[in-house]
């Protein structure tokens, strides 16, 4: 009676374990960048940073919560011109901003969800279109931004973020990189919570979820506000780097919505590896191609159609389906564990499932 | 005498916009697809008038017979080969597959006809007017337009209520599998039902082309303007359409009437209201 198997919970694999640290080891090497990489590197990979962070959002949003947005580049857009307001009318510090932005997007997001979360479905999808339009043309109405012109971030404010121009380029790297590290840490932090059990559980079923108990337009209305504000924080930061916006730029529908749908379908919808996969592979092509001009985006539609028929799971998907691997420690595995004290036997074994459940 | 000029235009450009979202109402009716490239689709039926209309050098509302039946081809290749693959209970890979292909379109015509804008020409009739009692004068154009999706909107609606591939559209669209037991290839129904929505399209494409100019990128707006006058005029109404046409076509011309910046702005926060007042649209279809 002294060896008495015992049921745990365990978060971790040894995979997740390994990628833990490996993660941490490359976030320290990334924040090193400025005294390793060139300065085109810096710009290469700031972009690729808010890339990847804009691609994991929208995989919250459609792959978790089942909201398919077409709309993203509304809230990048308004997350950009709430940062050359705040900074050129209110004088906010430019790295205040972005965080202000973003609660500024959450804020607007709300009545937003409340009038697009009646369309169903596809209809959703072309709804957040017509609320991006909205958002694209009222901004071409504000004179004092420039209108439909759109207008430059004063001298001033840049010189505001860092004395030199060295500087200015290493904060705006470290900005990159930790919206990414934030976002990233967010939607894992979601997705291990029982908010996130419940997104999970919507994103495989919707209907059994609902008899579970599960509310599903709260879950969805939380998650499209979540999104909605770290969306418009990671568009200040965009057009805080670029120094310019003008609303076809802000909220240009290929730029914030085309590619990343790309890049999270292609690296693998419904996964959190999916977008960062993604992202490298779109990067990678884009580096390579994108001198094809007009047909590099083609390649990229036929990519993207060609995954969604044969490997609708992406590239994360297939690689799941062969080795069993999760770099984030997100599912519950319930393992068997020996213990020698049999007096605490009864407590763990009050009828929870027995058969490992991955999440 | 300008505002009542803006809302008698309104009505008339309805019409055209009942055109884009008739196409987009038929294959959402019967197989519950929602077609993002739809608005691609217009544009690519324009530069085919223009391809048409340059090499056999016919008027463009005459090429309109040459490229309907090449688009309905195309439609019906389109929905057996790629589309078919995509239905399903999962929402997302229709809507992902037809947003690829609406970028590879556009670039597509990007890389064979440039940015540069674009316009078929049909001659006299372009300009030619009716004058009417009040000093209003009616474009026939415009006017023809009108009357040309009243007439699609009604053949529609007698294919999908007394004809029998209506009959088999609607037996497919209440239950696909009962359907297939009773002898229908849905697979077959799904090809005509694109065939014939692209057949549409390509009647918008021409008119779009004849009335304004056009470039590879004006798409998507098209595609929005249609999926407003669908919810506006309630789902599954193909009348309800029009009338979702024809209001939006109003909005947007007052809205230009007040500032000329404000034209579209105007049709969208219409669009808006009424989704947050009747989400159903104005005119749902009763058996739901």
């Amino acid at each position: 009676m002294s060896d008495t198997q015992q049921y745990a919970i365990d978060r971790f694999s040894p995979a997740s374990r390994i990628a833990a640290v490996a993660a941490l080891v490359l976030i320290i090497a990334l924040a090193c960048g400025p005294w390793w990489a060139g300065r085109a590197d810096m710009r290469l990979l700031s972009e690729l940073f808010l890339y990847m962070a804009l691609a994991s959002l929208w995989n919250l949003l459609a792959g978790y919560a089942g909201l398919v947005s077409v709309g993203q580049q509304a809230f990048v857009g308004f997350g950009g011109y709430c940062l050359f307001a705040m900074t050129m009318f209110f004088g906010i510090p430019p790295l205040m901003a972005i965080p202000v932005a973003g609660v500024a997007g959450a804020l607007i997001s709300i009545p937003v969800a409340f009038l697009i979360f009646r369309l169903r479905g596809a209809y959703f999808a072309i709804g957040t279109w017509v609320i991006a339009e909205v958002f694209r043309l009222s901004a071409a109405q504000i004179s004092a931004l420039g209108g439909g012109s759109g207008t430059s971030l004063p001298v001033t404010i840049v010189k505001s973020i860092a004395s030199s121009r060295a500087l200015r380029e290493a904060a705006s790297y470290w900005m990159a990189l930790a919206i990414l590290v934030v976002v990233l840490a967010i939607v894992c932090l979601l997705l291990r919570s029982r908010r996130g059990l419940a997104l999970t559980a919507i994103r495989d079923n919707e209907l059994a979820s609902q008899s579970l108990g599960i509310d599903i337009w709260r879950a969805k209305f939380f998650v499209y506000v979540l999104t909605g504000g770290l969306t418009a924080a990671v568009g200040a930061l965009i057009f805080l780097q670029k120094l310019r916006i003008s609303p076809d730029a802000a909220f240009s529908v290929n730029d914030w919505t085309a590619f990343v749908i790309f890049i999270v379908v292609i690296g693998g919808i419904g996964t959190i590896e999916g977008p960062i996969v993604g992202t490298i592979i779109f990067f990678l092509l884009r580096e390579t191609l994108a001198d094809l001009g007009a047909l590099y985006l083609m390649i990229l539609g036929l990519v993207a159609i060609v995954i969604m028929l044969r490997a609708p799971k992406g590239i994360w998907g297939f690689v799941r389906q062969k080795t069993d691997l999760d770099l984030f420690a997100l599912s519950r595995r319930v393992v068997t564990r020996k213990k020698h004290q049999s007096s605490h036997a009864n407590e763990d074994n009050k009828g929870e499932p027995h058969e490992p459940q991955t999440t | 005498m300008d505002w009542l000029n803006a809302i008698i235009q309104g009505i008339l450009l309805g019409g055209l916009y009942a055109l884009f979202a008739a196409g987009l109402s038929l294959i959402f009716g019967v197989m519950r697809l929602v077609n993002i490239a739809h608005g691609d689709l217009i544009v690519l039926a324009a530069f085919l008038g223009l391809m048409i209309t340059t090499t056999l050098g016919i008027n463009p509302l005459l090429a309109l017979f040459v490229a309907a039946p090449q688009m309905g081809l195309f439609g019906y290749a389109l929905q057996r080969w790629v589309l078919n693959r995509t239905l399903g209970d999962d929402i997302l890979p229709p809507l992902l597959v037809t947003f690829g292909l609406s970028v590879i379109i556009q670039n597509g015509l990007l890389e064979v006809f440039s940015a540069d804008p674009q316009k078929l020409n049909a001659g006299s009739i372009e300009t030619a007017s009716i004058a009417v009692p009040g000093g209003i004068n009616i474009g026939v154009l415009p006017l023809l337009m009108f009357v040309t999706a009243v007439a699609v909107i009604a053949v529609l609606q007698w294919i999908f209520y007394r004809s029998a591939l209506g009959r088999a559209f609607r037996a497919t669209s209440d239950n696909q599998d009962i359907a297939q037991l009773m002898g229908l290839n849905k697979s077959h129904i799904f090809g005509l039902a694109m065939a014939l929505s692209l057949v549409v399209v390509a009647i918008a494409g021409i008119f779009l082309g004849i009335r304004t100019s056009f470039d590879p990128a004006a798409g998507p707006a098209r595609l929005i303007f249609g999926f407003e006058a669908v919810i506006i005029g309630g789902l599954g109404n193909l009348w309800g359409t029009l009338i979702g046409g024809i209001i939006l076509g109003i909005c947007q011309n007052i809205g230009a009437q007040i500032n000329p910046g404000w034209q579209l702005l105007a049709g969208h926060i219409a669009f808006l209201i009424i989704l947050a007042v009747r989400p159903r649209g104005l005119f749902p279809r009763v058996d739901g």
